[in-house]
């Protein structure tokens, strides 16, 4: 049985249509890749199956671990072993690093009917996955992502996901803006999380993140419907010939190629 | 206006039954009830208290009555005799234009005027000075104490040049009854002085009052004031700056139900190379209003000023109002004069993050409100009174939820 199973998926944000009939089955274990110029639904599909209400559904069917996941609070999505690594992690002042994800590893523990951690045990925790992300220890009692630098929030999202252990990751572009340095930190927290029963969703615009994850499954979507899928050698094709190669327009950003 | 006449009767009646007080306490009170009697209870036509009707109070019979007072200070604060009061009492919390000031000076106490606190030049504090005053539960019996009662806080605290100390009051009671508190606080050059103020009072209670500082050269001043209670509360916080002075004004309020919070700032930067910053919060629920006035006054030869004022609410229903306006009055030319207000509400993109990792919608909300008041908890530099207060706010939001 695949553990996500997206069916003829549709969604509007404010009245327009962004997905337009998404189909896709992801076994445990497996890594799928998302790639897309903007604007291509990319991001709302991650964001549709995290349950951000933003989005509505206007037709097809989601089904996690065999339920309905679209009838789901996002809270039970999360509860249930869904992560979304945001593409704009939310910064929230005055609530500290430290006490959110104790309060979010703890309500999600008792869903698995695992007893909570006490505070021994949950900064052994910490301390260990802060070390895999080569993190900071003071951004622990520092508030959620307030100042922290767009490589430090990034490398925050894929630390709360090893924390949380999640079985389904959603990475939304979690490689956008990241040096090099910064991608190979992430990258190999995300590897070292992969394991056979945990699959992920990788959304992502560029294939240089894929150098260092390496998916099973590669998917374009464009204009919000999935138009090829191939193993890992189609993020090679596309990085040779580009979106256009596919017969896919691409907009171009204000810069322009150069 | 008649039944403001008619009550205005009411309380000269209970003027003139007082015990007549030391000479100079007496003439104090004269003046005071004169003032009171020749301005009536403030109406809403009044720009002062445009949003704020005090008909509640206006239209009840009180009898005067006392609040149980508790101070605990440190050894070292002394009870100043009658001499020092009268160089300081009424000098700065003017009742010239202020009915519930008058009021307050028209019922001191008779033979120890008010709480009169002296710290001594020099003294550095290392407890707080705490002042609590509390309404008891009224006691049935005698026809005449089913009126409520209205009870007259005043507070003089004279804080000697160089000294440092933690000022807290505590406000609180049971049932409907009236507090009209004036605070005065005087702070002799390079002293430091912190306020708090927790205002607690019952659902029922009617609290106004008026916390007015004068500050001298180079002190550091800063006043808390948290307002929770109460279904009707004002407070009227004046600071008057000296050169080189810095003021710290934060405020929070948390109303809900039908509660109505105004909180009025005056700042008068008096002097040159004066700083004050100023953050007031506001979290609204329900039916409750609020209202925030922040006046800064930077006279003429004020040079030098710098002036922060912020004021944020956080609105959590449809039918919850914040009427909130800055009042910018600046006279000098070489100064830096900053002010904002916002009104938002419950941020989405936090509620979908904090859910996304699990946290119950119930709980997400919650957590980002406490966050939102814990700003200004984290501004109270006393240990016992931060925790003491995020054990309120956590309390509050946690039963607010239910």
């Amino acid at each position: 049985m695949p553990l996500l199973e997206i069916q003829n998926l549709h969604a509007t944000v404010a009245g327009r249509e962004i997905l337009k009939g998404v189909s896709l089955s992801i076994h445990p274990g497996e890594v799928h890749a998302i790639m897309g110029p903007n604007g291509s639904g990319k991001s709302t599909l991650a964001q549709v199956l995290a349950g951000r209400e933003l989005y509505t559904v206007t037709a097809g069917q989601v089904f996690y671990e065999g339920e309905d996941l679209l009838a789901l609070a996002p809270e039970l999505r999360a509860q249930k072993g869904i992560f979304l690594a945001f593409q704009y992690p939310v910064e929230i002042p005055g609530v500290s690093n430290m006490y959110f994800l104790k309060a979010a590893l703890n309500t999600v523990r008792k869903a698995r009917n695992l007893p909570e951690l006490d505070a021994f045990d949950f900064l052994a925790l910490v301390k260990e996955k802060m070390k895999l992300m080569e993190m900071d220890q003071a951004l622990l009692n520092r508030p959620v992502n307030t100042g922290f630098s767009g490589g430090e929030k990034k490398r925050n999202e894929i630390f709360q996901m090893a924390v949380l252990e999640p079985r389904l990751a959603i990475l939304d572009e979690t490689d956008s803006g990241l040096d090099i340095d910064a991608l190979r930190i992430v990258a190999g927290g995300v590897n070292a999380l992969r394991s056979p029963d945990r699959s992920m969703i990788v959304v992502t615009h560029y294939q240089r993140l894929l150098n260092y994850i390496v998916p099973d499954f590669v998917h374009v979507l464009s204009e919000g419907r999935i138009v090829k899928s191939g193993g890992k050698e189609l993020a090679l094709e596309l990085e040779e010939k580009g979106y256009a190669g596919l017969g896919i327009e691409d907009e171009e950003e204000a810069v322009g190629r150069i | 206006m008649t039944a403001v006449s008619e009550q205005i009767g009411n309380w000269l009646a209970a003027f003139t039954d007082q015990f007549p007080a030391e000479p100079w306490v007496q003439a104090l009170r004269e003046a005071a009830f004169q003032r009171f009697s020749a301005l009536g209870f403030p109406t809403t036509h009044n720009e002062e208290w445009r949003f704020t009707s005090v008909a509640p109070i206006a239209r009840t019979a009180f009898r005067i009555g006392s609040a149980d007072k508790l101070i605990r200070s440190p050894e070292i604060v002394e009870e100043p005799d009658s001499c020092v009061a009268q160089a300081h009492l009424a000098r700065y919390a003017s009742f010239d234009q202020n009915s519930f000031v008058a009021l307050n000076t028209a019922f001191l106490d008779r033979l120890v005027p008010t709480t009169v606190l002296r710290v001594p030049p020099g003294a550095v504090l290392e407890q707080p000075i705490e002042i609590t005053y509390a309404v008891p539960a009224d006691v049935a019996g005698d026809p005449r104490e089913a009126l409520p009662i209205a009870v007259h806080p005043r507070t003089l605290i004279l804080v000697g040049a160089g000294a440092q100390c933690a000022i807290i009051e505590t406000f609180k009671g049971e049932g409907f009854y009236f507090t009209n508190a004036v605070t005065e606080i005087v702070a002799a050059e390079n002293s430091f002085v912190d306020h708090y103020k927790l205002q607690q009072e019952s659902p029922e209670a009617l609290h106004i009052a008026t916390l007015q500082a004068q500050l001298g050269r180079n002190t550091n001043f800063s006043s808390h004031s948290i307002s929770l209670g109460g279904a009707l509360v004002r407070n009227d916080v004046g600071v008057v700056l000296s050169e080189g002075t810095e003021a710290t004004l934060n405020g929070l309020y948390i109303a809900n139900g039908s509660q109505h919070i105004d909180n009025h700032t005056v700042i008068d930067h008096a002097k040159p190379h004066g700083t004050s910053h100023e953050l007031y919060k506001g979290i609204l629920d329900d039916h409750a209003t609020a209202v925030f006035n922040g006046r800064i006054i930077v006279r003429k030869d004020a040079q030098k000023t710098d002036s922060k004022q912020t004021n944020k609410n956080l609105v959590l229903s449809d039918d919850a109002v914040i009427n909130t306006k800055p009042e910018l009055q600046i006279l000098a030319d070489d100064v830096r004069c900053t002010h904002g207000a916002t009104i938002g509400q419950l941020d989405a993109e936090s509620m979908f993050y904090l859910q996304s990792r699990g946290i119950a919608r119930p709980d997400a909300r919650n957590l980002l409100i406490y966050a939102f008041a814990q700003d200004i908890a984290d501004r109270v530099k006393l240990p016992t009174l931060h925790d003491s207060l995020e054990r309120i706010l956590f309390e509050k939001f946690h039963e607010h939820s239910q």
